[in-house]
């Protein structure tokens, strides 16, 4: 794999650590890079396996937990009003904590402060299918993170992030999805990166996931420190790939390779 | 917690044939796969999938390791009369899961 | 890591992430395709296997061995008469050659099956199908299955 990275990206190496974004009408999703075998198992809500998380997620709204023995129905009613586009505009700014929050870290929140309850792991299943009840509220709706004046520094410090060389191969995020996307990557399709369908069933982890996860699977595959989950400087990323996205549909729960 | 979820249409008229898609919740551990230390993680799977239409069996299936996690068991079955389609999963380690679908026929 | 990835490369053999490190057998191949011909003749015995009647459906190039749609159409008037009654489907390079079988009858109406299996290599998969008057029917799918770039390693 090392061997075949290094052959891969020789000329790479040489080149700039990543050159221009992709024009707005060039943007895919990674769902028109999968096989239309793999989009049908999305399609289709009876043969995704995502739902099983949302059912999940829809049941844990409605149960009391925590000390204060609320639900999230207590306090958000109807998940299908409340929470609708929700999703689509995260990682936002928490005023209370004076910084980024993504999804899920945001649902860990209310589960610490106003259920009294726990902490959830995170790739818990709690936790997992929480995130998937409340993403699939915004399936549909365009990708459209709040950019305003305090959220620029996050958002530069995460195009920082995208654009810098990293890790042992010294590859940064742009020079495969923005430079590369389309190409193969020994048997994978390299997709823009653009977080559509978060969180995700990847038929590699048999499993539903985070951005994070996958994020720490990409810093991993260039042979880089991985963060931890919820560093800062993941959730200033995963506001630059949002914001990249924007205008984008969200899919989730979506399915990928 | 949503173990198992099964989607088939609650009406149907008589002589019609229904799809049943089912999804169960399930790792299906293969029994290959080994730790970072090397240990051998033991197979845990869902061994058998049974679905009955008021109490008569209509369809069984005997799944190996090679079937994928979450798996999708799809199929048909004819509308024969109205009442009660069960769905019954059983596993490793005293795995067992049971759905069932109201149907009403016409 | 490195070992692993160019033991996979030079023979190879199983694309399922985390396979065994240790204890790699020589003649994987030689027993798999015998574990394949001794599961055949465990569901048709000597009886003869005509190829025809069954639909096997794969996609030909596949996203992910790790789950990969399979489908079985059986032609079938699914009469109390003349039905298919069992469906097996088997490969020649997986670890273990069963995938799966289905016992049916007339109550299915069609004589269909659809799951996702896993397949550990580029491979043909076999379907065969039993009719109530104890033929056997066949249909074969040739699958390319290719090991994913940056796979993770236990890392989660």
């Amino acid at each position: 794999m090392r061997l075949r990275f290094t052959l891969l990206f020789a000329c790479l190496l040489s080149a700039t650590a990543g050159g221009g974004e992709i024009p707005l009408s060039e943007r895919r999703s990674g769902y028109e890079l999968m096989s239309r075998e793999t989009q049908k198992i999305q399609d289709d809500d009876a043969t995704n396996p995502g739902m099983l998380w949302v059912l999940d997620g829809e049941a844990l709204w409605s149960t009391k937990a925590g000390a204060a023995n609320r639900s999230c129905a207590d306090c958000h009613g109807d998940a299908r009003q409340s929470m609708k586009g929700v999703a689509a505009r995260y990682p936002a700014f928490s005023a209370a904590r004076g910084k980024l929050l993504n999804l899920e870290q945001r649902i860990d929140a209310c589960r610490v402060e106003r259920q009294k309850a726990p902490r959830l792991a995170y790739e818990s299943k709690e936790l997992l299918a929480l995130t998937a009840y409340v993403a699939r509220q915004s399936r549909g709706m365009q990708i459209a993170p709040k950019i305003d004046a305090k959220m620029k520094s996050f958002l530069e410090a995460g195009r920082e992030t995208f654009h810098r060389r990293q890790g042992q191969l010294n590859l940064s995020c742009s020079q495969c999805h923005d430079d590369n996307w389309g190409r193969k990557l020994a048997g994978s399709v390299i997709p823009q990166a653009h977080p559509t369908g978060y969180p995700i069933y990847r038929l590699e982890w048999q499993n539903l996931g985070s951005l994070e996860r996958r994020l720490r699977n990409c810093v991993f595959g260039i042979r880089a420190q991985v963060p931890e989950f919820g560093a800062d400087e993941f959730v200033d990323l995963e506001l630059y790939l949002m914001w990249r996205a924007r205008g984008m549909k969200l899919e989730a729960p979506a399915v990928r390779p | 917690m949503a173990r198992a979820v099964v989607t088939v249409s609650p009406q149907a008229k008589r002589g019609e044939i229904v799809e049943i898609k089912t999804l169960a919740q399930h790792t299906m551990e293969t029994g290959f796969r080994r730790t970072q230390t090397g240990e051998l993680i033991p197979r845990d799977i869902i061994r058998s999938f049974r679905s009955t239409y008021n109490g008569t069996e209509v369809y069984r299936v005997e799944l190996h390791p090679a079937i994928a996690a979450n798996p999708l068991i799809a199929f048909t079955t004819v509308a024969t009369e109205s009442g009660t389609l069960q769905f019954q999963w059983a596993g490793d380690n005293g795995y067992t899961v049971t759905e069932i679908a109201p149907i009403k026929v016409e | 890591m490195t070992t692993r990835r160019q033991f996979l490369v030079l023979t190879a053999a199983a694309a399922l992430p985390a396979t065994a490190t240790a204890q790699i057998d020589p003649n994987m191949i030689a027993n798999r395709k015998a574990a394949f011909q001794a599961a055949l003749k465990r569901v048709v015995g000597d009886a003869k296997v005509t190829h025809g009647r069954v639909k096997l459906t794969l996609p030909p190039l596949i996203d992910n061995g790790n789950s990969v749609p399979l489908s079985v159409v059986v032609e079938s008037p699914m009469t109390d008469a003349d039905h298919v009654k069992a469906i097996h489907v088997l490969t020649e390079k997986n670890p273990l050659p069963d995938v799966v079988s289905v016992e049916l009858g007339p109550r299915a109406g069609r004589a269909t099956f659809a799951t996702r299996v896993r397949l550990a290599d580029t491979q043909t998969v076999t379907a065969i199908a039993q009719t109530s008057d104890g033929a056997f029917w066949s249909d074969t799918a040739e699958v390319v299955v290719t090991l994913s770039a940056c796979l993770e390693d236990g890392l989660i």
